[in-house]
């Protein structure tokens, strides 16, 4: 049947008939640079839905900017991000690369929910405000159900009796906690972690890891995490890629690269780390 | 051994006559500077988000308007915009105390414009960025997020400025308002009785400001709770 279509969808994106068959992340020749700094360069790889893939990789090497971009906090200075096979914040029309409308960027970001080093939790609202405010003014739920499926993540995450406090009375393990909470709110179908338990005393860091290895057990969220807890990223995630000024240097299972790394830069990296 | 003769220039007698007067001028006064803080309030909060969000040249126009209205003297303002109505037999009849009341809220709305700039800019990057991680439409993330976080850093110098405009509203005298120091002032020079008009006067005007310093003073301590 010929097509009617007017080139409006991307050579990236297919019916939705097999919309299964696309890879969650896709990134095809990303370029970021900032100034002269050439971060990013011709990177591709995909994610497929479901997976779980940790980035490592010495510090500058570009991981966090990976998450960023997939964010929509900072934008690719070239190619293309697929986002379960449509194009996220681009698409190539007749032959030119030209940005999307700001609202429909959105409504792919809807899918994807990211969790900051540093919480970012909203400091004028009370815990459930934090988490009731997206999935009511960007999904159009009612109060009652957005704050039922609150208490509920509350509940999931160990802090059920904290719903009408202000974040800055919690410690960060429980904030961080929170963190997690209010993107899970939104039903994401990708996850973003970045680091998230840099910034916590040495005791909190396990409950909030703790958490993140249930939400793994019990979900099929796509997760891309960013972390230098190493016993952490075997626990979770089936792949590895390990960066290295901004090009993947290996890609593989956590138990071949933690293991057998089959590059001098990578075993360095990891004993590094392991010193720590 | 004399003492001083008081009587020679307070009399209780005029006191007690002034103050009815001058109570009508304050009136005047109140209303000036309410209304205007409200204005201001307002119309500042609306220059700020639209310097944020129009473009180019719009953006240039309004920035330019802005650098004007702050730039020169209030009474030049109000006596302009006073003899554009009284001059112009083709715009309605506007009573001086609302073109003075209207002039002293947009003189003070480009002050407090800048005031909600600058509380605007206070708001951390970090939540800027989970704004966009749960992509909150920006009305609303305006709304529940950036606005509560930059009035937190905006209201005390908000406070100040109406404060200002209180000293500012005798201004209205050069378009025939009759406020607090106005009728001060004609009652003195009618009953030759100055000291007694402008001693009240000034308690007045202390017994209104001492109180809205300690109000804005709360409202800080409430806003710096969470
Ligand atoms: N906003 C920015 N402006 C300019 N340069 C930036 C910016 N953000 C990141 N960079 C640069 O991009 C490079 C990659 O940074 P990125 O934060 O992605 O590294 P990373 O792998 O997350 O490092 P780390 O392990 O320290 O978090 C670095 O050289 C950094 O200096
Ligand atoms: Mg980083």
């Amino acid at each position: 049947m010929p097509s009617t279509d007017s080139g409006l969808t991307a050579p990236g994106s297919t019916g939705p008939g097999s919309v299964g068959s696309d890879p969650a992340i896709r990134f095809q020749d990303v370029e970021k640079r900032f100034g002269d700094n050439v971060v990013l360069k011709n990177l591709n790889f995909s994610v497929q839905p479901g997976e779980r893939v940790t980035l490592i990789g010495p510090s500058g090497s570009g991981k966090t900017t990976i998450l960023r971009l997939i964010m929509t906090l900072e934008s690719l200075t070239d190619g293309f991000i697929y986002i379960n096979g449509s194009p996220l914040t681009h698409e190539e029309r007749n032959g030119r690369r030209t940005a999307l409308p700001p609202r429909e960027v959105r409504r792919k970001t809807r899918q994807i929910g990211m969790v900051f080093q540093q919480f970012n939790l909203f400091p004028n609202m009370t815990v459930a405000e934090n988490l009731i405010e997206a999935p009511m003014h960007v999904l159009g739920m009612s109060k009652a159900d957005a704050l039922a499926k609150a208490r509920g993540l509350l509940d999931k995450v160990g802090l059920a009796d904290k719903e009408n406090e202000h974040p800055s009375r919690l410690s960060g393990g429980q904030q961080q906690r929170v963190a997690i909470a209010r993107a899970l709110a939104m039903d994401p179908e990708i996850l973003l972690l970045d680091e998230v338990t840099s910034a916590l005393d040495p005791e909190l860091v396990d409950d909030v890891l703790n958490v993140l290895r249930r939400l793994a057990g019990e979900t099929d969220i796509t997760m891309l995490i960013v972390t230098h807890e190493m016993q952490f990223a075997k626990d979770v995630s089936q792949r590895v890629m390990m960066f290295d000024n901004g090009a993947i240097l290996e890609d593989g299972p956590p138990e071949e690269i933690f293991t057998n790394p089959r590059h001098e830069r990578t075993a360095k990296f990891l004993s590094a780390v392991l010193d720590q | 051994m004399n003492f001083p003769d008081f009587s020679d220039f307070w009399s209780w007698e005029r006191a007690f006559e002034a103050l009815p007067i001058l109570l009508r001028g304050f009136g005047n006064t109140l209303i000036a500077t309410v209304l205007g803080t409200i204005i201001a309030a307002i119309l500042g909060l609306l220059i700020a988000v639209l310097l944020r969000v129009l473009p180019g040249w719009i953006d240039w126009l309004l920035k330019l308007a802005v650098a004007f209205v702050r730039n020169t003297p209030l009474v030049v303002q109000l006596l302009f915009v006073y003899y554009l109505f009284a001059m112009n037999p083709v715009l309605i009849e506007v009573p001086a105390l609302v073109i003075g009341t209207a002039m002293i809220g947009v003189h003070y709305a480009t002050y407090m414009s800048e005031s909600y700039r600058a509380g605007i800019d206070s708001v951390p990057k970090g939540q800027w960025e989970a704004i966009s991680a749960l992509s909150l439409p920006p009305g609303r993330a305006f709304r529940s997020v950036v606005l509560p976080q930059a009035l937190r850093a905006t209201i005390p110098s908000l406070g100040n400025y109406a404060v200002a405009m209180f000293k500012d509203t005798p201004f209205l005298f050069a378009i025939s308002v009759v406020e607090l120091v106005t009728s001060a002032q004609q009652y003195g020079a009618r009953n030759f009785a100055y000291t007694e008009a402008f001693t009240l006067a000034g308690l007045i005007f202390l017994a209104a400001s001492y109180p809205t310093s300690l109000l804005i003073r709360r409202m800080e301590k409430s806003l710096a709770q969470y």
